[in-house]
């Protein structure tokens, strides 16, 4: 990856779709990647339509407005697809990446997308693996499977040693997370 | 050995205050600059630093504090924004009249009414004549490197004057990017261990300070702060200079982006600048002359050295993140063309105003100004004074 590569997500507040941007952005940054992490502050509620952003390049990046014509968009709460136009100037040779339990082939017609579609149960993963619905965990690998910003491999050592550092005081919950990492990079699906 | 990070700006601001260890903070909150004493208070909580921190019950008593322990003699920093800066007004023409040095981060955001807590200049820029110093920077990294800068600038013997280091709320304050940070142990070389005051309330030779002021002395007082704020340009460019052998990073009053050949130009300050270099750099693939000035110092102006750059372009665009409501331009146009009068004559010369209450201001922004320009170049017609990005 030569080129800056452009995230859009969409969440909605207290689903930590902006913790989420910010993972990503420190994932990337690891691997010596320039990066950029922000979320769009608006009138912040639980619920609420959010967005947050990514670029993601080996050169600087002096670019300091939203994306509009992002490379890759993400969707955190599948309900915002009726409710936000999630594609809005997503690049033809992008792709969207749902959480959702539905199929990559229903969810493109509810889309009206025509380029790639990815879908990825994050509910189910995060609740049979971490008992309870923490979608971040397994969004964040999805997306670091079908953008490529980094090497799956560089990724899971990353991940593994940053939970690790996370959980320093729960040991026990390391092995949980990773495993719903690698739920995530081997059942997200696509519609390509 | 500098260390590369991933920080928000307000990080960036707040670590920078943690390695320079001031003797006091006294801060009260206000998006979207919350973080940075937030941030500053837990390294007080937990040893980090032996700063005294002073949580007051508002900015105008914030800025009041710092002066109190400025005057002490003391190394003294805080941060504010919008509102906040606003409360402050009548104290920060107290610290600089009083000539005390100190730093105020300011995470630049709109006015009200109506109330906004997003970006624009509309806070630092209505206190450009309060005679505080005003550094701006484009990200985090100038946030920093502009910290570190500030607290030598401002306690530089011939200045004696306090520093605004103002960087954009949200775009910059909670966005996070890369970003090279010093070692603790060249910081301590860099700004000094403690501060060395001239003169103070305390110490060994006490004097009084901030008493009644009339005819027979003021004047004289205000002269000699004029001429601090002069004397701030040769400091401001040699500790850029001694800031660059540490760093590698090049400061100065402005920087000039593919200005060598430019016919047109574009004149702006903060984040929106390393966005219109997105922008130059499309337009020059296509072999159009265009480049930017980004300005970093707004007081001292620099005046003579903005005219001279511009003395070979045709247009230029002069762009205010505020407006003044003269009915006229902003208040970087009015300075921008005043500089120009006599040495960069015969410009076309226009005013935007652009992204009030953080309205996105985005390469398309930039794209319709150099087009504008090069239209006034070939017909020669053009408007003065102009709004970008709003709905009419």
């Amino acid at each position: 990856m030569s080129k800056l590569v452009e995230i859009r997500w969409h969440g909605r507040g207290g689903q930590g779709a902006k913790t989420a941007s910010l993972l990503l952005a420190e994932v990337a940054f690891n691997t010596g990647k320039y990066i950029q992490g922000f979320p769009e502050y608006g009138p912040e509620r639980m619920g609420a339509p959010i967005t947050a952003y990514n670029r993601i390049s080996d050169e600087p990046i002096s670019i300091h407005s939203n994306i509009y014509e992002p490379d890759y968009v993400v969707v955190v709460d599948e309900t915002l697809i009726k409710a936000v136009p999630v594609t809005a100037g997503l690049k033809k040779g992008g792709a969207v990446i749902v959480n959702t339990a539905k199929s990559p082939e229903e969810i493109k017609k509810e889309l009206k997308y025509d380029g790639r579609v990815y879908t990825i149960d994050a509910r189910k993963i995060s609740e049979e693996t971490l008992g309870a619905y923490f979608p971040n965990t397994p969004m964040l690998a999805a997306v670091v499977k079908i953008t490529g910003v980094i090497p799956v491999e560089t990724f899971l050592n990353d991940i593994e040693a940053s939970f690790k550092h996370k959980f320093a005081n729960k040991p026990h919950v390391v092995p949980k997370n990773m495993e719903a990492v690698k739920r995530a990079l081997e059942e997200v699906k696509g519609n390509e | 050995m500098a260390k590369r990070v991933s920080l928000s700006g307000n990080e960036a601001v707040a670590f920078g205050m943690k390695q320079i260890n001031p003797d006091v903070v006294a801060a009260f909150p206000i998006t979207p600059s919350t973080e940075v004493p937030q941030y500053f208070s837990q390294f007080v909580a937990n040893g980090e630093v032996t700063t005294e921190f002073v949580p007051v019950e508002s900015e105008h008593s914030a800025m009041s504090a710092c002066i109190g322990a400025a005057a002490a003699g003391g190394r003294v920093m805080t941060a504010t924004a919008s509102a906040g800066l606003a409360l402050m007004w009548e104290m920060l023409y107290v610290g600089a009249s009083m000539r005390l040095p100190m730093v105020l981060a300011v995470t630049n955001r709109a006015l009200s009414g109506p109330i906004n807590i997003h970006n624009d200049h509309s806070d630092s820029m209505g206190a450009r004549d309060s005679g505080w110093i005003q550094l701006y920077g484009e990200n985090a990294q100038e946030a920093y490197d502009n910290l570190m800068q500030a607290v030598r600038i401002g306690e530089h013997p011939d200045v004696q004057l306090p520093v605004m280091v103002c960087y954009d709320g949200f775009i910059t304050s909670h966005a996070v990017e890369n970003l090279e940070m010093l070692d603790d142990a060249d910081v301590k070389a860099f700004v000094g261990e403690e501060r060395k005051a001239p003169f103070a309330l305390i110490g060994q030779d006490p004097v009084s300070m901030g008493p009644l002021d009339l005819p027979n002395h003021y004047f004289e007082h205000k002269r000699q702060q004029a001429e601090a704020m002069k004397n701030a340009k040769k400091v401001i460019l040699e500790v850029a200079a001694e800031y660059e052998k540490l760093t590698g990073r090049k400061y100065g009053f402005f920087e000039e982006y593919k200005m060598e050949d430019a016919e047109a130009a574009l004149v702006l300050i903060n984040s929106s600048a390393g966005t219109a270099k997105t922008v130059v750099d499309a337009l020059r693939a296509q072999g159009k002359k265009v480049g930017l000035i980004k300005v970093r110092v707004f007081r001292p102006f620099p005046a003579e050295e903005i005219a001279e750059a511009l003395k070979n372009v045709k247009a230029v665009a002069i762009m205010d993140k505020v407006d003044g409501f003269n009915a006229a331009g902003g208040p970087l146009f009015n300075e921008v063309v005043s500089a120009m009068y006599g040495k960069a004559d015969g410009k076309i010369v226009q005013n935007y105003i652009y992204g009030l209450g953080g309205r996105d201001v985005t390469t398309y922004n930039f794209e319709e100004v150099f087009s504008n320009l090069f239209n006034a170049i070939e017909t020669g017609k053009y408007e003065v004074y102009n709004y970008i990005g709003v709905r009419e």
